[in-house]
């Protein structure tokens, strides 16, 4: 695997991005819940949610048990606890993750949403649409759009600063 | 009924996967941990409004179960379905003649039937080995208990319980109170036990039900009820095994409960903060009187909870190694 040298931009340039927009989407969903998936996902939403000063807690899905794949590879070792520790019936959430790719993800989050509640509407904020959906999804907020080959990954790191990268297999 | 194969070898695949859950003995220390960690995450989808998750869809499991049981019949059915699996419940009287034969027909006719795994309770030690060793390739075996032999999904649910309210088992003192001989149960928690390090593992019971070579076990034996229980952060105690008893093993009940039976006067001795557990069902009365079962320090409920989303765990997890590979998504 090696690294590429295009720089696919500034994370903290496209979190202020995506919070302005959020904001202008809060007017008509008022206070929303904030749900991160599991990893990369819970890191971008931390920080939105401070930034947007969500007043709920922050929720987090690991989708492991709701994947399409497990018959195929098996179970996730590292996998943890969802934790929505409040009730989204009727409430509006924005659902968060660090790459949008295939779309596989978010139907497993959307199913596990479902089994929490009903909530009133869901928004989906991605820091990077990336080219290769395999679904029908759509994020409403982006914070940067890439096209990609399908052996190019893009990866997100968490040292001092947030920071993105794009790999090749 | 003989085994054909080495249970610690086929009870792990070549990556060290789970493919059927047989015995605690031989397992590694940090797949009996992989399987705590997987359970916490399983016991978190009670907090859903649909308590179930689509792992296990379209799988089907079969509770073979030659040998009465409630609890663990139950909690191993709503586990199943808590993953979305089909569940067969198929209780079966052991006829004493041609065990094997007809032990072998049942399994054929139900992997007829594409039935993905066995959950399997019998009164003979070593059948649930016996019946990994012939099931089909893609069917996985679980050891409900067999015999006195072993019961490791109940030892994995009673470390899981033991892990929510003291999280480092290696500063441990636990005490096993009971019918250690007929006990598979306690047999799989010595095994876990020793394998997750704890320190130390006291046992206690009439010599008459304590068996020989426990010592090699890993575990002290204790001359009476106070010594072993003194000082301990956990007390196990187990069921007094009365069908499986043939001879005279005790003197009486009431004798018994002198002498091991728990009660608030005996337990203050053991740690203020210490946790009381049995597997079920209790003989209150002879193994603990009410006052103790239905106690502050009793974790005898949490047990039954936590079995669901422990066996959840080692189902999914034996599910899951037979994946056929592929590659893994993202995004």
């Amino acid at each position: 695997m090696t690294t590429k040298t295009e720089d696919p931009g500034n994370v903290d340039e496209m979190l202020e991005d995506m919070a302005a927009k959020l904001r202008g989407k809060m007017a008509s969903r008022p206070d929303p819940i904030m749900i991160g998936i599991h990893t990369g996902g819970v890191v971008i939403a931390s920080r939105l949610h401070d930034m947007l000063g969500i007043a709920e807690p922050l929720g987090s899905l690991d989708i492991s048990f709701y994947r399409d794949d497990f018959s195929r590879i098996g179970m996730n070792p590292q996998v943890r606890p969802s934790q929505i520790p409040m009730s989204i019936d009727d409430r509006h959430i924005i659902l968060v993750d660090d790459v949008l790719y295939t779309g596989r993800t978010i139907r497993a989050a959307l199913n596990e949403i479902f089994d929490y509640g009903r909530p009133a509407s869901v928004l989906l904020a991605v820091l990077v649409e990336r080219s290769g959906r395999e679904l029908p999804v759509a994020a409403d907020v982006v914070g940067k759009q890439l096209v990609l080959k399908s052996k190019e990954h893009i990866k997100l790191t968490e040292a001092d600063i947030l920071s993105l990268s794009i790999m090749e297999t | 009924m003989s085994t054909s194969q080495n249970p610690r070898q086929n009870q792990v695949d070549e990556q060290g996967a789970l493919r059927h859950f047989l015995t605690i003995e031989g397992l590694k220390r940090e797949l009996l941990l992989d399987i705590l960690d997987t359970a916490e995450s399983f016991a978190g989808v009670t907090a859903q409004t649909v308590k179930k998750v689509p792992l296990l869809r379209g799988k089907t499991i079969a509770n073979l179960f030659f040998e009465v049981s409630t609890r663990t019949r139950t909690t191993f059915e709503l586990a199943a379905k808590r993953l979305s699996a089909d569940v067969l419940n198929i209780n079966i009287t052991s006829s004493s003649a041609s065990k094997g034969e007809s032990l072998l027909d049942t399994l054929r006719n139900l992997e007829a039937m594409y039935v993905d795994m066995f959950v399997v309770r019998h009164n003979d030690s070593g059948s649930a080995h016996f019946i990994a060793g012939h099931v089909a390739p893609h069917v996985s075996v679980i050891n409900a208990g067999d015999g006195r032999h072993a019961h490791p999904t109940q030892a994995m649910l009673d470390m899981f319980t033991i892990r929510r309210h003291k999280p480092d088992f290696t500063a441990l003192k636990v005490a096993i109170v009971g019918d250690i001989y007929h006990s598979r149960v306690a047999r799989s928690q010595i095994h876990a036990l020793n394998i997750l390090g704890v320190p130390e593992i006291r046992v206690v019971a009439p010599r008459t039900l304590i068996p020989g070579g426990a010592e090699n076990l890993g575990v002290h034996v204790c001359a009476d009820l106070n010594e072993c229980i003194e000082d301990v952060d956990v007390v196990i105690t187990l069921r007094l095994q009365r069908e499986r008893m043939q001879g005279a093993f005790l003197p009486s009940e009431h004798e018994y409960f002198h002498l091991y039976g728990l009660t608030e006067e005996k337990l203050e001795c053991i740690k203020p903060d210490a946790i009381v557990m049995h597997p079920g069902p209790i003989n209150r009365g002879v193994e603990m009187d009410s006052a103790v079962a239905d106690g502050e320090r009793s974790v005898i409920l949490e047990q039954v909870t936590n079995g669901i989303a422990v066996r959840m765990a080692v189902m999914s997890m034996c599910m899951a190694s037979r994946a056929d590979g592929g590659g893994g998504g993202e995004g």
